[in-house]
């Protein structure tokens, strides 16, 4: 019985470790570097990919295209324009195949949708159907009440039935 | 005997192999619908049969590709004279016809393992079983031999190869394809099962059992391909990340998604003997997905970063997807009547309706991945618009879904089966709530505002609090009852009931990897800047001092690295050096990134680019929690390995089994 709170102890350092550390982790991430010329090419990159290296995004991308993307963007910074209108300029220029996600408007829609659609009819179809087996009344041989049992008894009883075999 | 000729052999091994898997098909299906149990013994020798001649296929290209025989077009374009033995041996599944070759040789050997642990001729599965196998080995000899044959031989010989793709050349990307299409090929077998199952018309427990383990057995190596490949992506490609939502990731990612899903829904057929046609429904939609898998990443139908080469094979794999779907569909339909629903269910409130949600959200995150993966394709073919679809777009969709699914790992727990009362529920709720209140509290307190990793990171606590509950009062029943000590009571409880805590070691592992995806995904921090010698770049408590740059020669590259030096807090703690390595055979470009770890994060260094004047640019990269991401998944593996151990309960409960059909047979 005295070992009780010592476990309870080693679970709750556990968890106070990984809180710690968690919080160590995301307190040094705080500190944002200073946004130089530099660190700002790669921030806007990071949310564009050149038509030729699909799948690479463009702060990471080496082949010599992405190279001169980049160039580009420190030149239209140096030039004072915004990151928006630098994303205007590759999208009219080489297509919304320069965004990472479509633009979610006209038939782009449906990539955004369909997933919601699957999740919000196969809630509906759980829902409609579980509540049909909820209404009949149970089969023959199936039990129609449980015994409440608190989880801390249920663990015993398995216990013990594990025991006696 | 010369190099034609023992291609012939090669190339006629794949034949015979394509002809004995048909006889197979043929002779099991006869066996059965006459009722000539010779034919049904002859199938089975068939199967070894097909082991032996894929096996003899890959002996005989592990051959040339040990030796160099450069007139094999597969071994010109894989292996170079420089290359290390152990790239050459694993060159078998670096490319698109090798590793056809493997995939379908993996298969022949799980087919005679089938077939050595069902070594009677009773069960009436197993024709069915072996069947269904033989025809998708033919399905794969076929590919080998009317579409890409591993060994087909160049006019003359070159005086060198090409050498693998130097960016596979990583121990982690040898690895990485060979658990994947363990998992991959694994899932054929409880498919195969399931399908004799729907067409014997022996709809019970039995196929689910015989499976269990081959289930778990595919999704493990299925978790281990996905690990082998983030670890590759994050030390080989230095994107400074470990996912990037690639079409081939996800054919990976997509399989696990639904057999995870399958694995939780049998459970419930298990216990309650409910969703018999969803589990078949499960298992046929992961097998389909693991071919659709192979053919992504083998045909390159979607451009990607991985796939290296592209072909005709599409018409092949359609039409054998399209033929497995039909027949399987078909015979669901005419089964219904045996498909019935044995219980109900008791209430809305019980682990079997947080079962049904998990799986609708499995599939969820499933469809969202396969969809947002050929949405291009499909953007292209109806509106004749391209479109880029990465990751700013799955995180977007799939992020809201993963966090419903951490959230429900955490409900899940703390609901029992059958009926669970409200206030055990309110009560079961109050520590792992609290807990999650305390750290939302304090990470506002220490400064995060980022809502989603906020939200994220409270999940986690959440669930991390529910899992570390129902071991504590599990340990504590025991400790009651047997007056056992902490350790042993703990380590008994989990021993006496594998399947229960293996399932929540592996929930555990979730979390510890969620955490440090969270981590890494919202508290990322990267500064990149051009250094001479001497000069240092600060990022975060990190000060990284440039000093110079080295030039190595290695047999087959040429190398040049960054040394540095990494102060914290003013204080010397390392040095680091991050590599470009050149490849002169295949002219390509590979990185070597530098990464120190920490319990709290990685210190990611990228050699991004140099000039003539010994300066180099830099890219410093810190990811908060990055370790948790790997002990995650090993905590992970620990918990599967441990649900898949032979369980005394187990043992005992098909004694009784077997004992009562012995009863009711006397």
């Amino acid at each position: 019985m005295k070992m009780i709170p010592r476990w309870g102890l080693v679970s709750a350092l556990f968890l106070v470790v990984i809180l710690w550390t968690v919080g160590a982790a995301v307190t040094v991430s705080a500190q944002e570097p200073v946004p130089d010329l530099e660190n700002e090419v790669l921030r806007i990159s990071k949310s564009l990919y050149c038509p030729v290296c699909t799948g690479v995004p463009l702060d990471v991308c080496e082949t010599q295209a992405c190279v001169q993307w980049r160039a580009l963007i420190r030149e239209k910074l140096e030039a004072g324009q915004g990151e928006e209108q630098i994303r205007q300029y590759f999208i009219a220029q080489y297509g919304e195949r320069v965004l990472g996600a479509p633009p979610p408007e006209g038939f782009n829609l449906s990539a955004y949708i369909l997933p919601v659609l699957v999740l919000l009819g196969g809630g509906a179809v759980l829902f409609w159907t579980t509540r049909g087996w909820l209404r009949q009344p149970p089969p023959q041989g199936a039990l129609s009440t449980v015994p409440q049992v608190p989880p801390e008894y249920a663990e015993r009883i398995a216990q013990e039935l594990e025991a006696r075999e | 005997m010369a190099n034609p000729q023992i291609a012939e052999v090669g190339n006629l091994a794949l034949v015979l192999g394509l002809a004995a898997s048909v006889y197979v098909v043929f002779a099991a299906v006869f066996s059965q619908i006459k009722r000539r149990n010779e034919f049904f013994l002859s199938a089975r020798n068939g199967v070894w049969l097909i082991a032996g001649l894929a096996t003899l296929a890959v002996v005989i290209l592990e051959w040339a590709l040990i030796t160099h025989q450069f007139r094999f077009e597969y071994v010109a374009s894989h292996v170079s004279r420089d290359q290390p033995l152990f790239y050459t041996i694993t060159a078998l599944w670096g490319g698109q016809q090798g590793s056809l070759l493997f995939w379908v040789w993996l298969l022949s050997l799980f087919g005679a393992i089938v077939l050595l642990q069902h070594p009677g001729e009773s069960d009436p599965l197993i024709p069915w079983v072996i069947a269904f196998l033989a025809f998708t080995s033919a399905f794969f000899f076929s590919l080998l031999v009317f579409v890409s044959s591993p060994f087909t031989l160049l006019a003359q010989a070159p005086a060198d190869g090409i050498g693998l793709n130097p960016l596979l050349q990583d121990p982690g990307m040898i690895i990485h394809p060979v658990t994947q299409y363990l998992g991959y090929v694994g899932f054929a077998v409880p498919f195969a099962f399931a399908f004799a199952a729907l067409v014997t018309g022996k709809l019970g427990y039995d196929w689910i059992r015989t499976t269990r383990r081959w289930a778990l057995f595919a999704w493990l190596f299925l978790s281990l391909g996905l690990l082998f490949g983030m670890r590759w992506a994050y030390v080989e490609l230095g994107w400074g990340g470990y996912w990037g939502w690639d079409p081939v990731e996800n054919a990976a990612l997509i399989p696990w998604l639904t057999g995870t899903a399958y694995l939780h829904s049998v459970m419930i057929q298990e216990k309650r003997g409910m969703l018999k046609v969803w589990n078949l429904v499960l298992i046929l939609l992961t097998f389909l997905l693991t071919i659709l898998g192979t053919f992504i990443t083998r045909s390159g139908v979607i451009q990607s970063v991985h796939a290296f080469g592209v072909s005709s094979m599409g018409p092949f794999f359609l039409a054998y997807i399209a033929a497995v779907l039909v027949v399987t569909v078909y015979f669901i339909y005419v089964r219904l009547d045996k498909l019935k629903e044995e219980n109900r269910l008791d209430s809305m409130l019980s682990r079997e309706a947080t079962f049904l949600l998990n799986n609708l959200i499995l599939l969820g995150a499933a469809v969202a991945t396969l969809w947002g993966t050929v949405f291009p394709l499909i953007s292209e073919v109806i509106v004749g618009k391209q479109i880029t679809v990465a990751a700013p777009f799955f995180n977007q969709v799939n992020g809201p879904i993963f966090l419903a699914l951490v959230l429900l790992m955490g409900v899940c727990t703390l609901i029992g089966w059958r009926r669970a009362s409200p206030r055990h529920l309110v009560r079961n709720f109050m520590s792992p709530a609290a807990v999650a209140v305390v750290t939302m509290v304090v990470l506002m307190l220490i400064g995060v505002r980022d809502p989603y990793g906020l939200i994220a990171l409270v999940a986690a606590a959440f669930v991390l609090t529910t899992i570390l509950l129902e071991f504590y009062r599990g340990t504590r029943a025991r400790m009651r009852m047997y007056k056992e000590n902490a350790a042993i009571a703990q380590a008994q409880l989990v021993n006496k009931n594998r399947r229960r805590y293996g399932g929540y070691i592996v929930h555990l592992g979730v979390i510890l990897a969620v955490i440090g995806i969270v981590g890494s995904t919202f508290f990322q921090t990267s500064a990149q800047q051009n250094l001479a010698p001497g000069q240092t770049v600060e990022l975060g408590p990190y000060l990284v001092q440039f000093d110079r740059l080295t030039v190595t020669r290695e047999p087959n590259a040429q190398v040049i690295g960054a040394d540095l030096v990494v102060f914290e807090n003013g204080r010397q703690i390392d040095t680091m050096r991050p590599l470009k390595a050149y490849y002169p055979a295949a002219d390509q470009m590979t990185t070597e990134v530098a990464v120190r770890t920490t319990m709290r994060d990685d210190l990611y260094v990228i050699l991004a680019g140099w000039n003539d004047d010994g300066s180099a640019t830099l890219k410093v990269i810190i990811n908060p929690l990055v370790l948790w991401l790997w002990v995650g998944f090993g905590v992970f593996i620990l918990g599967t390995i441990i649900t898949m151990l032979p369980d005394p309960r187990e043992a005992k409960a098909l004694e009784r089994v077997r004992a009562e059909k012995a009863w009711v047979g006397a």
